[in-house]
């Protein structure tokens, strides 16, 4: 799927476009960071309750395309404007981590 | 002729939102080298690890960088507390992070384990009450 697409996931809002080229290789769940760190799939979309810029660090080194922020976890502006430097897509919502995860895998 | 890039960097002690400029920077350059992305992510890990280590164990320190066309070599320097059991540390899953860290995703005690996994040499020396230096090597 392209990144572009995302934008049709129900209950997400999107908060940053990101680079809507990138294509979305798989869905990856994790809270903890250096786990997140060695394990995110390049390109993928990471799923996660950690809304802080540490997130967004480890996103850029391990080449993320998306972040989605889920149980109502939230970006500061600061972050988001860097998310779009590095062409990150950043998506928030209410939902659950499994659900949303689940949708995104759906679309892929 | 083997030419060095060679990158210094200063990892400040309490400030979290700046920890990932180093290996950030580094991975960056590694690009414009037109290093492989298999191995710019093994130094990214690596700097990033240790980055996030001085910030949270030992007050910051300092990073020195050095590529050449065989590889990237990385010296991690602190003058924090120093690690009293260095096997118990290498463990995955020991961390003495405090419980306010941990609310951010960190101390799921993977940071050394990472740094020796993604490395082709790996050598972490401390002594208490003088610091702790990592020497590191990605090999392309
Ligand atoms: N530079 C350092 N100075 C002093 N102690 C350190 C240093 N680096 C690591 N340690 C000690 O080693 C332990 C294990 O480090 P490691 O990076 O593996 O896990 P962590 O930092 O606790 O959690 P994580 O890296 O998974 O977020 C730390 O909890 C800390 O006690
Ligand atoms: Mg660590």
């Amino acid at each position: 799927m392209k990144l572009e697409h995302i934008i049709h996931l129900e209950h997400c809002k999107l908060v940053c476009a990101g680079d809507k080229n990138r294509t979305i290789s798989k869905v990856f769940c994790c809270d903890l960071l250096s786990i997140a760190m060695a394990k995110a799939p390049a390109n993928g979309a990471w799923v996660t309750v950690m809304g802080n810029r540490n997130t967004l660090a480890v996103a850029t080194l391990a080449d993320v395309a998306c972040i989605v922020l889920a149980e109502g976890a939230a970006f500061d502006e600061d972050t988001i404007k860097q998310a779009q430097k590095e062409g990150i897509a950043v998506l928030e919502t209410e939902l659950p981590v499994f659900d949303v995860a689940l949708k995104i895998h759906e679309m892929i | 002729m083997a030419t060095h890039h060679i990158l210094n960097y200063v990892v400040p002690g309490d400030d979290f939102t700046r920890a990932g400029e180093a290996s950030s920077a580094v991975k960056n350059t590694l690009k414009q080298l037109g290093i492989d992305n298999a191995a710019i992510r093994k130094v990214s890990i690596a700097i990033y690890e240790g980055e996030i280590n001085m910030v949270i164990h030992a007050g910051g320190g300092t990073i020195t960088v050095d590529i050449s066309d065989q590889e990237v070599a990385m010296i991690l320097q602190d003058k924090g507390p120093g690690i009293a059991d260095i096997s118990k540390a290498m463990e995955e899953g020991f961390s003495t992070a405090p419980d306010e860290i941990r609310l951010l995703g960190f101390g799921a005690g993977m940071g050394l384990p990472n740094m020796r996994k993604f490395t082709d040499e790996f050598n972490l020396q401390s002594t208490l009450g003088i610091g702790t230096t990592v020497t590191m090597k990605v090999k392309f």
